[in-house]
Order: structure tokens, then C-alpha cells, then sequence
């Protein structure tokens, strides 16, 4: 408990966090009234349309959750911590929690948001959260958040670098998973069993088509498995970098 | 004072404000030419800003300062006219300690044979391969010398360039400004440490909160800054301290036991004198001779208020 | 200016990140294709587009390549180094550009044919000739792309002068914030017509609906690029080293 206290006051007392937390509520709270506020009858606003800035918040969340750690890296503090807490997957754990659970309340935030605005601005369109469906499309944001932020601090603790976790981290997940499905034939069933995809399964996975033409949402994934499963595998990618990271920090000179 | 030195560094109403704080304020000073000027003030007085004025890499709010008349910016190839040392660590840790001087010596068309030679001049010809971000803070504070003397100029500045060093390293240093001064080269070094400039300086400019203290003289600024004063005990306190007064020395007790007096304006012949003249006892009398550095830090902690006085007692 | 481009180049070959950016461009850019390449199924041919599925690839290392030559001088203060050298600060980033647009070109030329080749290599398929006008831009325009952008990530650089904000920007905006754009409901498309990397795309592999030529594309590009690399030199030379 000590130690979720101390990451957590190193995290708030550099600036970096709230920028981030900043960007991203702006972005998606922003996508979010620019969606309801251009939508109309040919384009109807619907829960799920609400959440297109949804991918604009994570990006910028694993950029914080990275930058948590590769700061900690780069002004060598990584030392004195280890040197205050000298059991090193403890003190990593402790800053994953805290990275963690900001990340699922910026989620949360972003996505009830970004619906509160649109509920706002077209109090007409039918933007009652019912169906399971729509429940994870945005509620389930903040889940998805907080294990990406896993993930980023994995491969910040891996990369040790800013930049370089940064490219790693951007490029792969807004690059590399979308241009696998170019690839013929093989590419897009590799396309089904890639982490982000995955994460993008559970919240549009599944879509409740009964109430709106499926078009008028973020487009569904096409994975391997079913929402929650998805969810599922998406959490067990971040463990497994999580204990690579741990692993690596462990056996090196800090 | 020096107007028949010729002025190397020529600042005027140099002012640097970030913000509300003021780093440098209204600055002025001249730096003579073939002379080692010692650029004093405590950790924060506004050293580094001051030099990155005169380097260009900082914008004044307001005023001025000059290099041999023109200003850094004007200056062709400036490289061959000025070498600085401000931080031995602005080098890219992954480049090599050759690769650095290379490019340093190609921006302002100096042969690469030079940056053999300037190796050569700071003993890092064996590490000169090696990447600048594995080197100790001594080589490093070498590497940035080398670069400083590359284009073989004749104003040198230097900032804080001890600090951190190990004692042979601060030996080596302080030998390299007595060879630069004797080949007749200006340098202007800034340090913290009045010990140190006392062994390295001839000239002074002391500053404090950004604002100049002293211009002049090592000699005059030591025989400035300790002022003696002469501590007397008497079991006539309150009588000797009147006399003194009247007699032009400033008093100020002093809370030793048993009680005392520091005078000041008065050497222990006259205080004595006085006292045998009125029959007052003295049960001591001794000058006090102030160390360097309290003088220094007497000065500069409180930069301002002593500031004014001095404007008070020349005018 | 040569002396300044000599040493910009000398800066800029003897810190080990381009080497690493250029092997992991044209590694990436060209494994593409050979992956596309190699499973290309029977049922339409292999053409010359296919072959530069990757090139977004290497245009975003290159990206990274170029705002990092710039914010690294930044973080390690050399950049203060440099104009302690140099005092003309647009000449040593003009210079600094150059150089680093023509590797950048050059990366992108490489990457561009040496994707095609390998595919060529791997199938035979006659669409894959270089016959047309338009497959020619498509190859060999990506140098041009490429030292555009390289260009427009050390303006970037300069602006925002850290490494993580700068990267940030520059792979959030292509990545996401370009193609997000169009989503929105009507005038999605048409803001999306006037982004910049969508014009760069678009120079390389025209879309009939597009408002402007392929040619007109790339010069809105550099239009763009010009305009935030006038913004970084009128802020560089105002602001304190």
C-alpha cells in the first residue's frame, strides 16, 4: 500500500500526467460533440457512434503510461527507487497499478464524456445505454485503457528510451495491425489474433444491429473471439509483456 | 581604471528576465584584453546566463554586450575568435570524442588535423574514439576544453570549469588558465569559489542576484572585502564604546564572553592610544584578520543592501 | 553553406540512430512485400501498388529518423553547441534539413524499387512492369515523399523540441487523426481532402475523387511543410538556445 502511495505521488508530481489526462479528455470529449453536432437524420448519433475518439484517448494514455516509466529511465530516479524499494517487481508492480487505474478513470471519463456531450447536444437521438453492447462500447473503454497502459509500461520497462518506446508503441498499434491485413491470404487471419484488435473486439465486437444500420459506429472488428474473450486475451498480452518487463528488470543493472 | 587595456568583453546594462525573476540585472562590466578575469558570484548569482549573453545563445531583455566590439552573432567563424566551455555534458553521449571535435572544427573551416592537435593539447589522443557519453567528468571537462581551443582563439570563457573535478584534475585546469594567460590569451572564468579565482585571476567582477558587486582587482578586491576590525574587551564597555564614536570608529558589541566590541574605521594603535589617553583599561586588543571566503559570502549573501551602500559612500 | 552542410552531415552519420532507421525502413518496407509477394493468391495479379503496401512503413521511421536528428541536439544541448559554432541559427537548420531530406530521399528510393524488385523477383506477374506513368510516380515519387516529410518532422522537432511530444504528434497525426477525420458525419471527407499526409498519400496512389491532381497533392504537401518549417525558424531564432 506504501508503495501504490509512493508511485502514485511521483506520478502526479510531474507534469507529464496531466497533459496527458488533458489531451485525452479534450480529444475524445471533442470527437465526441463534433460527431452529435454534425450527425443528422441521414446519419443518425447512436451510443456507439459516440466513441469514435475512443482510439485518440489510448494512444495518448500508453504515451503517458510509457513516459511514466522511461522518465523514471531517462533522470535515472529508477535507481533511487530501487534503492528505496530494493525488490524490483514490487516497485514495477506498484507503478503498473497506479499507471493502471488512471488510465481506466481517464477511460472512463473519455467515454462517459464523450456520451454525456453527445447526449447534450442531440438530447433527441436515442442515446439510452440498454444493451449489453452498448454498455461495453462505453464503459468497456476504460478496461481497455488500463490494460494498454500495462502494456505501455511493459514496453517501456523493456525499451528504457522514450522515443523509442514511443515509436515502438504508436507505430505498432496504428500501423503494423492495420497493414497485416494487407498481406494476402495469411494477413488477415493473423489480423484476428493481434492484441489491438482484440481490445477493439470487445468494445464493437458483437454490435447490437437491431437498433441502427452498423455503419453509424466504429466499424466492428473482425476477431477470433467474442467480446469478453477477447477482453480476456487482450489482458494475458499485457501480462505476458508485463512479466518479460519484470523478468528484464530484474536480472539487469538498474 | 584599465583604459589602457583593451576591452575584450564589453558588457553594458545587461538585464535577463524569465518571467517575474530576474537573473541578470542591468549588468555592466569590461573584461580586459590578455588578462585572466575571474567572473565571482554564489551558486545562482546569474553567471551562466550572463555568459550565454555573451555567447549569443541567450537574448538580453535589454542591453548589451560585445566581443572586441561586435556582437557574437556578427562574428565570422566565431570559433576562431572565441572558445567557451559552459557545460562539459552538451555533447551527444553516442557520437565519439573525435566525431564531436570533427564536426565542431568543420562548421568553421578548421583543418581536421587540428582536432588531432587539440586532442593531443588535453590527453584524450587515446580515448578519442571512444563515445563522449562514457566519459568521466574530468574527460569530459577535457573534451570541452579541446573544443573551446579548437579554432585557436583569443578569448577564452569558461564556466564553473572545477566544478565536480577530482584535485588532479582541478591542478590540471588551474596550470592550463596560467598557460593560457601567459600566451597572452583573454580568458573570463566563472567560479563560486573566491579561493579559487584568487589563484587564477587577476581581474574581478563579482556579481550577487544578478546585479555586479565589484570590478577591479584581485589585490583590491581582497584588501576590499576584509576590511579589518579590532576586537577590544574592557570592564569599561559603555565609556571606551562613546570614545570610539566620537573618535570616527564604528562600534558593534560583540556577544563573547565576557562582552566585547568590534570596532571597524580604527586599527589597534588608535583604539589603544584612546584608551590610554582616557585611563580606560583594555583587557584585550586584537585585529581580526576576516578569511576570504567570509568576506565573500558577507558580500554576496547580501548583495543588494551592499550594492547600495557602495553607491552611498562613492557618491 | 557547404561548410554547414558538411558539418550537419557529419552530425548526423556519426550517432548510430540513422543507421538503425535506415536498416529498419527498408528491412520493414521491403519484408512487406516480400510477405505480400509471397502470398499473393492466383485469382487477380500481383501489381506494382502491391509491392508498396510498406512504404508507410519506412515513411514513419523516417519520420521518427528525422525528428529525433533534431529534438536529440535539443535534449543533449548540442544544439546549443551548434550555434555557439554557428551563430546563424536558419543556416545551420536549413542545413540540417538538407541533409537530412536527401538521406531521407535516398531511404525512400531504395525502399520504393527495392520493394518492387523483390516482388518481381518472387512473381512474375507482367502487371508488376513499371509501365505506366502512374506506376512510375508510385516508385519513385516515395523519395520525394519521404524527404518531405523529413523535413516537416524537424520543423516539428524545433517546435516542440522533445523527442516523446514531437514523435507523438508525428505518428498520431498520420496514423490516426488524418483517417479519424473522415468520419465525421459530412464534412468528414471534405476536411479530410485538405490533410496533409492524405495529400502525400494521395501523390503516390491518386483516388479519383480527390480535388486535387497527384502533383497538386504533393504541393499542398510541401505547401504545408514550408509553412511549419518558416513557423521553426522564425521561433528558433527568437528563442533562447
Amino acid at each position: 500500500m506504501t508503495l501504490l502511495a509512493v508511485e502514485r505521488m511521483k506520478l502526479f508530481s510531474t507534469r507529464s500526467p496531466w497533459w496527458c489526462t488533458a489531451i485525452a479528455l479534450a480529444i475524445t470529449i471533442g470527437f465526441g460533440a463534433l460527431m452529435s453536432g454534425t450527425s443528422n437524420a441521414a446519419s443518425p448519433m447512436n451510443v456507439a457512434a459516440t466513441q469514435f475518439g475512443y482510439t485518440f484517448g489510448l494512444v495518448v494514455v500508453m504515451v503517458m503510461a510509457a513516459l511514466a516509466i522511461t522518465t523514471e529511465y531517462r533522470f535515472s530516479t529508477i535507481r533511487a527507487t530501487f534503492l528505496a524499494v530494493p525488490n524490483r517487481p514490487t516497485a514495477l508492480l506498484a507503478k503498473t497499478a497506479v499507471v493502471a487505474i488512471l488510465a481506466g478513470i481517464v477511460g472512463e471519463l473519455c467515454a462517459f464524456g464523450s456520451w454525456g456531450i453527445s447526449k447534450l447536444i442531440k438530447s433527441s437521438a436515442d442515446l439510452g445505454i440498454d444493451t449489453a453492447y452498448e454498455w461495453r462500447a462505453v464503459a468497456g473503454v476504460g478496461l481497455v485503457y488500463a490494460i494498454a497502459a500495462v502494456i505501455a509500461v511493459g514496453v517501456g520497462v523493456l525499451v528504457r528510451h522514450s522515443a523509442g518506446a514511443i515509436a515502438l508503441l504508436l507505430i505498432y498499434t496504428n500501423l503494423v495491425e492495420g497493414l497485416v491485413t494487407l498481406i494476402p491470404t495469411i494477413g488477415p487471419k493473423i489480423h484476428r489474433w493481434l492484441p489491438f484488435n482484440m481490445s477493439n473486439a470487445f468494445i464493437t465486437g458483437d454490435a447490437d444491429i437491431t437498433t441502427r444500420p452498423i455503419n453509424e459506429g466504429p466499424p466492428p472488428a473482425e476477431a477470433g473471439l467474442g467480446p469478453w474473450p477477447a477482453l480476456l486475451y487482450f489482458a494475458a498480452f499485457a501480462v505476458v509483456v508485463l512479466v518479460i518487463a519484470i523478468t528484464t528488470a530484474k536480472r539487469r543493472d538498474a | 581604471m584599465r583604459a589602457t587595456i583593451g576591452r575584450m568583453i564589453e558588457a553594458s546594462g545587461l538585464t535577463k528576465r524569465y518571467g517575474r525573476t530576474v537573473a541578470v540585472d542591468n549588468l555592466s562590466f569590461t573584461v580586459g584584453e590578455g588578462r585572466v578575469t575571474g567572473f565571482l558570484g554564489p551558486n545562482g548569482a546569474g553567471k551562466s546566463t550572463t555568459m550565454r549573453m555573451i555567447l549569443g545563445l541567450d537574448r538580453p531583455t535589454s542591453g548589451d554586450v560585445l566581443l572586441d566590439g561586435k556582437h557574437y552573432r556578427n562574428l565570422h567563424q566565431p570559433l576562431r575568435t572565441v572558445g567557451a566551455l559552459l557545460d562539459a555534458k552538451w555533447v551527444h553521449p553516442n557520437r565519439s570524442a573525435r566525431a564531436h571535435l570533427r564536426w565542431l572544427a568543420a562548421s568553421n573551416k578548421l583543418p581536421t588535423s587540428r582536432v588531432d592537435e587539440v586532442l593531443d593539447l588535453v590527453g584524450l589522443t587515446s580515448v578519442a574514439k571512444k563515445n563522449a557519453g562514457g566519459f568521466s567528468l574530468g574527460m569530459s571537462q577535457r573534451l570541452g576544453i579541446a573544443a573551446a581551443l579548437l579554432g585557436d582563439p583569443q578569448v577564452l570563457l569558461f564556466d564553473e570549469p572545477v566544478n565536480g573535478l577530482d584535485p588532479e584534475g582541478i591542478l590540471w585546469i588551474r596550470r592550463f588558465m596560467h598557460q593560457l594567460a601567459e600566451n597572452g590569451r583573454t580568458v573570463f572564468v566563472s567560479s563560486h569559489l573566491l579561493s579559487e579565482m584568487a589563484q587564477t585571476a587577476q581581474d574581478l567582477v563579482v556579481i550577487g542576484r544578478g546585479k555586479l558587486i565589484y570590478q577591479g582587482t584581485v589585490e583590491d578586491f581582497i584588501a576590499h572585502a576584509t576590511e579589518t576590525t579590532v576586537l577590544v574587551r574592557s570592564p569599561q564597555l559603555d565609556a571606551l564604546a562613546e570614545l570610539l564614536r566620537i573618535g570616527g570608529g564604528t562600534v558593534a558589541p560583540d556577544t563573547g564572553t565576557p562582552p566585547g566590541l568590534r570596532v571597524s574605521g580604527m586599527d589597534s594603535a588608535e583604539i589603544g592610544e584612546l584608551a590610554a589617553a582616557n585611563g580606560i583599561v583594555l583587557h584585550e586588543l586584537n585585529p581580526q584578520v576576516g578569511s576570504l571566503e567570509q568576506a565573500f559570502m558577507q558580500l554576496t549573501g547580501d548583495a543588494v543592501e551592499y550594492h547600495t551602500h557602495e553607491e552611498a559612500s562613492s557618491a | 553553406m557547404t561548410t554547414l552542410l558538411a558539418t550537419e552531415r557529419i552530425k548526423l552519420f556519426t550517432t548510430r540512430s540513422p543507421w538503425w532507421s535506415a536498416l529498419l525502413a527498408l528491412g520493414l518496407t521491403i519484408g512487406m512485400a516480400v510477405m505480400v509477394a509471397l502470398n499473393h493468391g492466383g485469382n487477380n495479379p500481383l501489381r506494382v501498388e502491391h509491392s508498396q503496401f510498406g512504404i508507410q512503413f519506412g515513411l514513419m521511421i523516417i519520420t521518427v529518423m528525422a525528428a529525433l536528428a533534431i529534438t536529440t541536439e535539443y535534449r543533449f544541448a548540442t544544439i546549443r553547441t551548434t550555434f555557439q559554432a554557428v551563430p546563424n541559427r536558419s543556416g545551420v537548420l536549413l542545413a540540417k534539413c538538407v541533409v537530412v531530406a536527401v538521406l531521407a530521399g535516398v531511404l525512400g528510393e531504395i525502399a520504393a524499387f527495392g520493394s518492387w524488385a523483390v516482388a518481381r523477383m518472387i512473381d512474375s506477374s507482367p502487371e508488376l512492369a513499371i509501365s505506366t506513368g502512374d506506376d512510375l510516380r508510385m516508385v519513385a515519387g516515395a523519395g520525394l515523399v519521404f524527404a518531405l516529410a523529413a523535413v516537416l518532422s524537424v520543423a516539428v522537432g524545433v517546435l516542440v523540441r522533445q523527442s516523446a511530444g514531437a514523435l507523438s504528434i508525428l505518428l498520431i497525426w498520420p496514423l490516426l487523426v488524418e483517417n479519424l477525420v473522415a468520419l465525421i458525419p459530412n464534412v468528414g471527407r471534405d476536411i479530410q481532402d485538405w490533410m496533409p499526409f492524405i495529400n502525400a498519400g494521395r501523390f503516390l496512389n491518386p483516388v479519383p475523387e480527390a480535388p486535387q491532381s497527384p502533383w497538386g497533392s504533393l504541393l499542398y504537401f510541401a505547401g504545408v511543410t514550408a509553412a511549419l518549417l518558416i513557423a521553426a525558424l522564425v521561433v528558433a531564432n527568437k528563442r533562447d538556445a
